[in-house]
């Protein structure tokens, strides 16, 4: 019965914002009013960066939700009395329905008058919250590109090399398949995890411009051939027994394919870059002595896109809504806190790799620097940054794209079906 | 004497917590499901544009489906137990109350720690059936064993209700019975049977609607999936409103779940003859 009060309540708050012109919120006590997601890693790193607006004479307060209750309380609360002044998001298709709505501030003059703000952002992170030529989030956080990891132990008993093309992963496959080993840790109960696949795969075959057709309602959108094309490679790898036979009930939250990866019991794991800090806590041994790997996502000869694209999130935004009463301070808040060296070193320790320029020395100095080193040049180098399409699609298409490629991993739906099926909405 | 009855003006507080948390939200929902909103700014009417999209949605019939199904192999699977375990529990053995109380103890946990419970214990990779039978992880099991989870958490409410009807059960039926010659069977099925029967109509009425509405265990033991094979109704209702944030659609949806949940619930009422309930109580 739960849903369905849930909904009613839903309901209730849509005819009451909807009848009242509910006008913007009194200046509270607590100032520019912040929303994060809960991350016990993040949080004080957040805090440092408002006690620092403080004291340069402001006044800001943090306000924390886990991710599920995060996304729908921030979609019920923008537009009503009760919405923060500067929350966090994720950029992107995401971002573009309350930009459409009306609901964002302009971010573009501020960075306009500041060149010294615009330039300490990597330029490819900076446009992931850049929606039709504006700016409507600064970066907050670490860059997350997806790279796929490996069991290094796994790949010297098996005498094998990671793989640098995608004829070369299908080999892996047979090779890890005869020592009795899951060639690739798949969390296939979050369907997210899938969409990882088709992202790279689709990018290096048919490069960045077919999704930003398809995410964009140009061209051909999903029925370019690159999408049949990529969607057959992939079937091509599932069929193989890549993913092994069990993928569809693991979770990703639970650990279950991170632990099997750090176990020995599978060979490889596409993820995104919080892996990393994921398994340094799940299996710290397993890193500590070196046996996790990573590499780049495969090329695949003859495809239009650069092997050098990279796939995944950009990084976090903080973005200032159009209705606070403290649009200025807001503004202000983003301008001048989370570029600067304290906030930024907080990052760089907490392992993050911050999307500022010129960050080298830092990561060279602070731990894991032979991994976080990597990944800002692997960004930095990156002609492209696709953001998740997840995240990039209106919440209704991502959803239903998700459904299918759920479908179409467990081989109920063939890649035409799943051609169609997100076509037609 | 007359008595005094209590002014009708000690009814307000249900009333009102009725008609704000129940009626109310339920009459907006139908509105939404007039319109189309994404859950930003306001709903805009779109007339009969989510209704004729239900119609012609395979998922949303899809998920119906699944929902039925689903309620009737947990009503096939819960009755007997509950029936058969309550009768035993109401008895004299000795062993009794020791094993009524395990029994009773899935009842005492919440549904999130349950869910939580059997797909660590289901893990595909580190469960108890690692390597063989998948229970989540194939698409035509899983919603067997999403029933298997939710009877093993309510089969010990039913029990409890078959258990206190059958210590009502005057002792005098059976004692004339035993005069009479009757089997150990022949007393449950002539008269343990018949006696329990309103209980049967409650109970069964709990678990329909109970089924048509279930949501938590499936959202955290599956999610829907492998794909989409658990997706009830309840659950696309939940995905439809706040992970695609299609607020009018999944209106629509609950809509249909309203209607077949007080349809149900009347049918069975009527089919039962639960208004016309006498007993067969001495003295009464």
């Amino acid at each position: 019965m739960r849903p369905l009060i849930a909904m009613g309540l839903v309901a209730m708050a849509a005819v009451v914002s909807a009848c009242g012109t509910a006008g913007p919120a009194e200046p509270g006590a607590g100032g520019v009013k912040v929303w994060a997601l809960q991350d016990p890693v993040l949080n004080p790193i957040e805090q440092k960066s408002i006690d620092f607006f403080k004291s340069g004479g402001g006044n800001a307060s943090l306000e924390t939700f886990g991710n599920d209750p995060y996304k729908q309380k921030l979609r019920v609360a923008i537009g009503s009395p009760n919405a923060p002044d500067v929350f966090f998001n994720w950029g992107g298709g995401n971002l573009k329905e309350y930009v459409d709505a009306g609901k964002i501030a302009d971010l573009t003059p501020v960075l306009d008058q500041n060149s010294a703000l615009k330039n300490a952002f990597l330029p490819s992170v900076l446009d992931g919250a850049k929606i039709d030529g504006k700016y409507y989030g600064i970066p907050m956080r670490g860059m997350q590109p997806v790279l796929l990891f490996f069991n290094k132990e796994v790949f010297a008993a098996a005498g094998a090399q990671p793989p640098k093309t995608w004829d070369d992963l299908l080999a892996l496959v047979d090779t890890f398949k005869a020592k009795g080993v899951q060639p690739i840790a798949l969390a296939g109960s979050q369907a997210w995890t899938e969409l990882m696949w088709i992202e790279y795969i689709l990018d290096r075959i048919g490069g960045p411009e077919v999704f930003r057709n398809i995410r964009d309602g140009k061209g051909q959108g999903w029925k370019d051939p690159a999408v049949l094309e990529s969607l057959n490679k992939l079937k091509e790898l599932i069929d193989r027994g890549g993913f092994g036979t069990n993928f569809a009930s693991v979770g990703y939250d639970v650990g279950g394919a991170s632990t099997i990866l750090a176990q020995g019991k599978a060979a490889m794991h596409l993820m995104g870059s919080w892996e990393y800090v994921n398994q340094l806590g799940q299996s710290p041994d397993f890193v500590k002595k070196g046996s996790l790997g990573w590499v780049a996502f495969p090329s695949i000869p003859g495809g239009k896109g650069d092997p050098g694209n990279v796939v995944g999130n950009a990084s976090n935004y903080y973005s200032v809504t159009s209705g606070s009463s403290q649009v200025e301070a807001a503004k202000k808040f983003v301008s001048t806190a989370l570029h600067e060296d304290s906030y930024v070193q907080a990052l760089i320790d907490a392992g993050d790799v911050p999307a500022v320029v010129g960050v080298e020395e830092k990561l060279a100095k602070a731990a894991n620097s032979e991994y976080t080193t990597w990944i800002y040049g692997q960004v930095k180098g990156a002609k492209s940054f696709q953001l998740s399409w997840d995240q990039d699609l209106p919440a209704e298409k991502a959803t239903a794209m998700l459904t299918q490629l759920q479908e179409f991993f467990l081989g109920k739906v063939s890649p035409q079906q799943f051609v169609d099926a997100v076509a037609a909405r | 004497m007359r008595t005094q009855r209590p002014s009708g003006w000690y009814a307000v507080p249900a009333y009102g917590f009725f008609a704000l948390f129940a009626v109310l939200p339920m009459v907006l929902v139908v509105y939404l499901s007039f319109t189309s909103w994404q859950g930003l700014g306001t709903p805009v009417p779109n007339g009969t544009a989510n209704w004729s999209r239900l119609i012609a949605d395979g998922e949303a019939h899809a998920a119906v489906g699944r929902t039925v199904l689903l309620m009737v192999v947990s009503w096939l699977f819960q009755t007997p137990i509950a029936l058969l375990i309550g009768v035993w529990a109401a008895g004299p053995q000795r062993s009794r109350a020791v094993l009524s109380s395990i029994f009773f103890l899935p009842l005492l946990l919440s549904t999130a720690a349950i869910a939580l419970l059997w797909q660590a214990l289901l893990d595909p990779n580190f469960g108890i059936a690692a390597g063989g039978t998948q229970f989540l992880g194939d698409p035509d099991i899983a919603i067997y064993t999403v029933v298997f989870v939710i009877s093993w958490q309510y089969i010990p409410f039913h029990t409890l209700m078959y258990q206190g009807a059958a210590r009502a059960i005057p002792a005098s039926l059976y004692e004339a019975a035993t005069i009479d010659g009757a089997s150990r069977l022949g007393k449950f099925l002539h008269i343990t049977l018949p006696q329990l029967r309103y209980t049967l109509v409650t109970s069964s009425v709990l678990m329909l609607v109970g089924s048509l509405t279930t949501f938590d265990t499936v959202l955290i033991l599956t999610g829907g999936g492998p794909g989409t094979a658990t997706r009830i109704l309840p659950l696309h209702m939940y995905i439809t409103g706040f992970s695609g944030f299609e607020m009018g659609y999944a209106s629509t949806i609950a809509v249909v779940l309203v209607v077949l949940g007080t349809a149900l619930s009347v049918a069975v009422m009527r089919w039962s003859g639960f208004r016309a309930m006498s007993s067969q109580q001495e003295g009464s």
